[in-house]
């Protein structure tokens, strides 16, 4: 079992100690409440078990699936590869790009094609737009979870501004079939870059007002700091990925370490926990990570919005997608972590097995290891931390 | 150290362990006696030269050819950088797979999803009951002779 808060010692477990005035012993049983699968603080739709004592959690069971639309078997029963793009957004909706990225570049690596460079930039663009909207929407429900509506308001407002860039771009606003195998649906309209660009300078101030609101809040970080601490060794042995991963202070981002697109030829880097308002690997610091994240992803979209060269968007699209019989497992950096595609090619148009590895299923996973022993009130913080997507975590 | 390594290694420690190895694979691969899977994660975990701490994938898949189903392990070492896929083969009539779970907290859920698309059962897993289905679904839906249960709980299955 792993130590999560130092409790005080009033609140430890001590069967028989509490006695009432007149000196009889309390009854102090185990007790199972359940939190969810409708409930405002799970997310979506996710029921836990929880063994409780008092307020103390005992052991937490998640029980998954609600959203459970088989997306591996719809996937083989397509009639091509291109076809199971669309469900690949519907598995993440809150970032939806990152999932077609991940996709995409399995069956090119798979076919073997190479991708323009024109592409490449526009790719990392929206990916890292998206990132930013993902991460708004996680902060500010995550604020929600911490009692603080407003910040919330502020982060919809900005994700809103990042929608109208894509619906410039190719029409949708939440699900967006924008990256084909070999290309991109569209090119960006001319005025895009501008657009974008403005955005990065109205954003860049705005992150720095939502964490005087909500990060550096002295009640926010009293509820937060000390909490649900995952240590390096079990997030590594859990297979944890992206912001949790990276607030238990392991320097990793695959895309720096296990380089896709054009990441390698900007200037960026991971920003890992460090423990600053409490221990390392808490839920502040999952938050904190992801708020930084965010500048990162300012500074890598205006260095792609300078450097992107002309081209054909649409040059390398194969007219007929036939990889040779084969397997492959691609893995990209999403909002939440590591999704990879597991692809099996049996020769034919259509995939014989898709298995989609989601990020918050595994990070979902470690829940238990990381709330023994914490409060129930924190419970909701700690799951808010995880920053889970029931679509992607059901399939 | 490359896949060849690996293998050469594995072979030295295991013997009649280690069944095949396509090492010219896009991604190489190597096949696992499916009752020993535990000895050898625990090895290439913990050796020096191989410290496969991260498990990146775990999918079950039905090949669709004489009733063979199997495992894939996708492994990574965060410490060396290195790459290696596992696997384990095993049959409809004798689905028996040994866990990992103990090996890696991860294979946990990624053996429980295994078992419930496809009905493999892993031998000495901690909590193995359904994951993604409904507790008292029938049959395994990624087989591909799977068929689609025309009533569940006296529910009509629509389409």
């Amino acid at each position: 079992m792993i130590e999560t808060k130092t409790l005080p010692t009033s609140y430890v477990s001590q069967p028989g100690a509490l006695k009432t005035s007149s000196g009889h012993t309390l009854r102090t049983d185990e007790m199972i409440i359940n939190m969810g699968p409708q409930h405002p603080s799970t997310h979506g739709v996710l029921r836990l078990e929880i063994v409780v004592d008092g307020e103390i959690i005992v052991d937490v069971i998640p029980h998954i699936g609600y959203l459970h639309r088989c997306f591996e078997k719809h996937a083989e029963h397509m009639t091509n590869y291109q076809q199971v793009i669309p469900y690949c957004d519907r598995l993440d909706y809150c970032a939806a790009i990152n999932e077609e990225h991940s996709y995409v570049l399995a069956v090119e690596r798979l076919l073997k094609i190479e991708v323009p460079e024109r592409v490449e930039y526009i790719r990392v663009i929206m990916a890292e737009l998206q990132r930013i909207a993902s991460h708004l929407i996680a902060v500010g429900t995550f604020g929600i979870d911490a009692g603080a509506f407003t910040p919330f308001l502020y982060a919809f407002h900005d994700r809103e501004l990042i929608l109208n860039l894509f619906e410039m771009t190719c029409g949708a606003r939440l699900l967006y079939n924008y990256f084909w195998i070999g290309g991109l649906s569209h090119d960006i309209p001319p005025q895009f870059v501008d657009k974008a660009k403005e955005f990065c300078t109205y954003f860049k101030p705005r992150i720095k007002e939502f964490n005087d609101l909500l990060t550096f809040n002295e009640i926010f970080i009293k509820r937060t700091a000390n909490v649900g601490v995952l240590p390096k060794d079990v997030a590594i042995n859990w297979a944890c990925s992206g912001p949790m991963l990276r607030g238990s202070g392991i320097n990793w981002d695959l895309r720096r370490d296990d380089p896709y697109s054009v990441y390698h030829k900007l200037e960026w880097e991971p920003k890992v926990g460090k423990g600053e308002m409490g221990t390392v690997g808490d839920v502040f610091d999952r938050h904190i990570v992801r708020m930084r994240e965010m500048e990162e992803s300012v500074r890598i979209i205006e260095q792609a919005l300078a450097a992107i060269p002309a081209g054909n968007v649409q040059a390398a699209i194969p007219k007929r997608i036939r990889p040779d019989a084969g397997e492959i497992y691609a893995r990209t950096e999403t909002p939440r972590g590591e999704l990879g595609f597991y692809i099996i090619s049996d020769g034919t148009g259509t995939p014989f097995r898709v298995k989609g590895r989601a990020p918050t299923f595994v990070n979902l996973s470690v829940l238990p290891e990381i709330s023994r022993g914490a409060m129930i009130a924190d419970l909701v913080l700690i799951a808010g931390s995880v920053d889970i997507v029931l679509g992607q975590v059901d399939r | 150290m490359t896949a060849e390594e690996i293998y050469n290694s594995l072979k030295t420690k295991f013997g009649d362990a280690i069944l095949e190895a396509k090492l010219d694979a896009l991604q190489p691969w190597i096949s696992v006696d499916p009752a020993k899977t535990k000895e050898i994660a625990l090895f290439l975990r913990d050796d020096q030269a191989m410290q496969f701490d991260y498990m990146m994938c775990l999918s079950g898949v039905d090949y669709n050819k004489d009733g063979k189903l199997g495992i894939v392990y996708h492994l990574f070492s965060m410490v060396h950088k290195h790459k290696i896929v596992l696997k384990a083969f095993c049959t409809k009539e004798n689905p028996h797979i040994q866990s990992v779970s103990s090996v890696w907290g991860t294979a946990n859920w990624h053996e429980r999803e295994a078992f419930d698309m496809y009905g493999i059962i892993i031998d000495e897993h901690p909590d193995l009951r359904r994951i993604l289905l409904p507790y008292d679904w029938e049959g395994h839906p990624l087989r591909k002779d799977y068929k689609v249960p025309e009533f569940y709980n006296g529910m009509k299955v629509p389409y």
